[in-house]
């Protein structure tokens, strides 16, 4: 600031350099946890489409209907045919409805991180008292959320119907939460993959065909493997080929630990030990995606 | 009608810097995939079909069709910066059609070649399965820029309804309602494959003059209505 240094300052008082009348902000400050609930709330919501145009609204909450319909019937058939069970078990349903599930990770990832990318808002938000931890946390945590919410709102609807028509109690509590574990796993992996490369390119259609490709490709080929090895009768192979895929993985954990039949052609469970990999896997995937966005906003274009 | 300069442009857009990575990366995918069934499996004409009928056609081809078809056009409408390419004294149509060019042979390229060499790989083109899919491929290729370039002009979520045909429509859809089949440029494409390969290895739901009319038909429209809808652009700020 070059500003002329007044030379005799009789008085203490007399040294401000500058005063144009603008008022000062005393009041209470919010300080940093606020502001990353804030970024976190925003982005939730932004996720869905609230606080946005209504032509924003359009695609969340479309694929939000088609992930709660089936559900829905499902129930509705459960109770019209008085079954003892419903038609699709919980931790299945995710797997069953996966397309639909990549679909939202795709459209909405770019939509949380590539938009502040390419209007350069990033440096702004780190003006703020925030870190680039509390940035990516709040990312990371607002479309694990969302996803979660998407996946969790079905199996809530198949619960309360199974509840409605007087199956199990505790039957149906026990696989209700199998399945809840299952999709928060899900959840976290599939934001986790998403945000990672939707992070990249400030390009939103760009970011929506990587993510849709790195999903359903791998899933596709991954299927397609696992089908020609059991085919071959290697089916010992099966359960390691899964390894390869976002849904494959989820799919392994639940059918190892969470009560749950694989849907790999063959359907092989995958043993303990195989389990124990898969958890892992998914816990280092989760973790990594976590160090690379970390790393990918230490330095943000200024 | 054919403008090299607006060709260029539409090429550097699509392949330059990092993109042509994630556009090539699935090919690859494709080849190290048909490597390892080989390896697995030996030469087999129905494996060969199904990976390439599963894989390449059904997955590959759409979603290569999208990135080059929206990627074209959609990425210049977003950023504004089409209003540039507007104000030079070329015919809308003229734009458009060149784009279209461009979006075909970048798909062909990126997904009928791999498609061969992935048929050749897995089967060595026993019972012409390799040619039959390379040839629908190509085929697909044209109609899904030619389509994917009108969402581009059309919708700024291009992406999303693009995907949203390929996979949901052609995919889930399809093997649900048998009459969606007769509305997917996967089945028509398939439908000229069929003419091509041997035996009933490669099958579709459609008849081979319905699926070649169709095709036509959608291409010239696509191509026509995106030429209009580029004649009255609004340009809209982002939301």
């Amino acid at each position: 600031m070059a500003v002329e240094q007044p030379l005799t300052s009789p008085t203490g008082d007399q040294t401000r350099i500058h005063d144009i009348g603008y008022r000062g902000y005393d009041g209470p400050r919010l300080g940093r946890s606020y502001a990353s609930r804030s970024l976190y709330s925003q982005s939730l919501r932004g996720a869905y489409g609230l606080g946005r145009s209504a032509k924003s609204k359009v695609l969340p909450m479309l694929l939000f209907t088609v992930m709660c319909v089936p559900a829905a019937i499902m129930v509705a058939v459960a109770v019209a045919t008085k079954a003892h069970e419903l038609p699709v078990q919980y931790t299945r349903y995710a797997i069953m409805m996966q397309a639909v599930i990549s679909l939202y990770v795709a459209a909405q990832a770019p939509q949380a991180v590539s938009r502040d990318l390419r209007f350069k808002t990033v440096p702004l938000y780190f003006s703020r008292p925030i870190e680039t931890a509390d940035y990516v946390r709040a990312k990371f945590a607002s479309l694990a959320s969302a996803i979660f919410i998407l996946t969790a709102a079905p199996l809530l609807v198949m619960y309360v119907g199974a509840l409605l028509s007087k199956l199990g109690f505790a039957h149906q509590t026990k696989e209700f939460a199998e399945g809840l574990v299952s999709v928060a796993l899900l959840s976290l992996l599939f934001a986790g993959i998403g945000l990672v490369i939707a992070a990249v390119t400030p390009r939103r259609g760009f970011g929506i065909a990587a993510v849709i490709a790195v999903l359903v490709i791998s899933y596709g080929a991954v299927s397609t493997l696992q089908a020609i090895a059991n085919v071959q009768n290697h089916t010992s192979a099966i359960p390691w080929i899964g390894l390869f895929s976002p849904v494959t993985l989820i799919d392994g954990v639940q059918s190892a630990f969470l009560g749950a039949t694989a849907r790999n052609p063959g359907a092989v469970d995958p043993s303990a030990g195989q389990g124990v990999v898969y958890v892992l896997v998914v816990l280092a995937l989760i973790a990594g995606s976590y160090g690379l966005l970390m790393r990918r906003y230490k330095k943000v274009g200024l | 009608m054919y403008d090299p300069t607006v060709a260029r442009l539409t090429y550097r857009a699509l392949l330059g810097r990092r993109r042509a990575l994630i556009l090539g990366a699935l090919p690859l995918l494709l080849i190290v995939l048909s490597v390892a069934v080989r390896a697995l499996t030996g030469a087999d004409d129905q494996t060969a079909s199904d990976v390439l009928g599963g894989f390449a056609i059904a997955t590959m081809v759409p979603i290569i069709g999208v990135i080059a078809g929206t990627g074209a056009i959609g990425p210049e409408i977003d950023d504004g910066s089409v209003v540039y390419l507007l104000s030079k004294p070329l015919k809308r149509p003229t734009i458009i059609f060149t784009k279209l060019i461009v979006a075909i042979a970048v798909t062909m390229v990126f997904s009928a070649v791999p498609t061969l060499i992935a048929g050749l790989i897995l089967n060595g083109n026993g019972q012409q399965i390799a040619v039959a899919y390379t040839v629908a491929a190509l085929v697909s290729s044209i109609a899904y820029s030619a389509l994917f370039l009108l969402l581009g002009t059309v919708s700024r979520h291009a992406v999303v309804f693009g995907l949203v045909y390929a996979l949901v429509w052609e995919a889930l859809f399809g093997s649900l309602v048998p009459g969606a089949r007769t509305l997917s440029v996967q089945q028509w494409s398939l439908a000229v494959a069929h003419k091509i390969a041997g035996g009933d290895l490669v099958t579709s739901d459609v008849s081979l003059t319905t699926a070649t009319v169709l095709l036509v038909a959608v291409t010239a429209l696509a191509t026509w209505y995106a030429g209009q809808k580029l004649r009255t652009l609004k340009l809209a700020g982002e939301e």
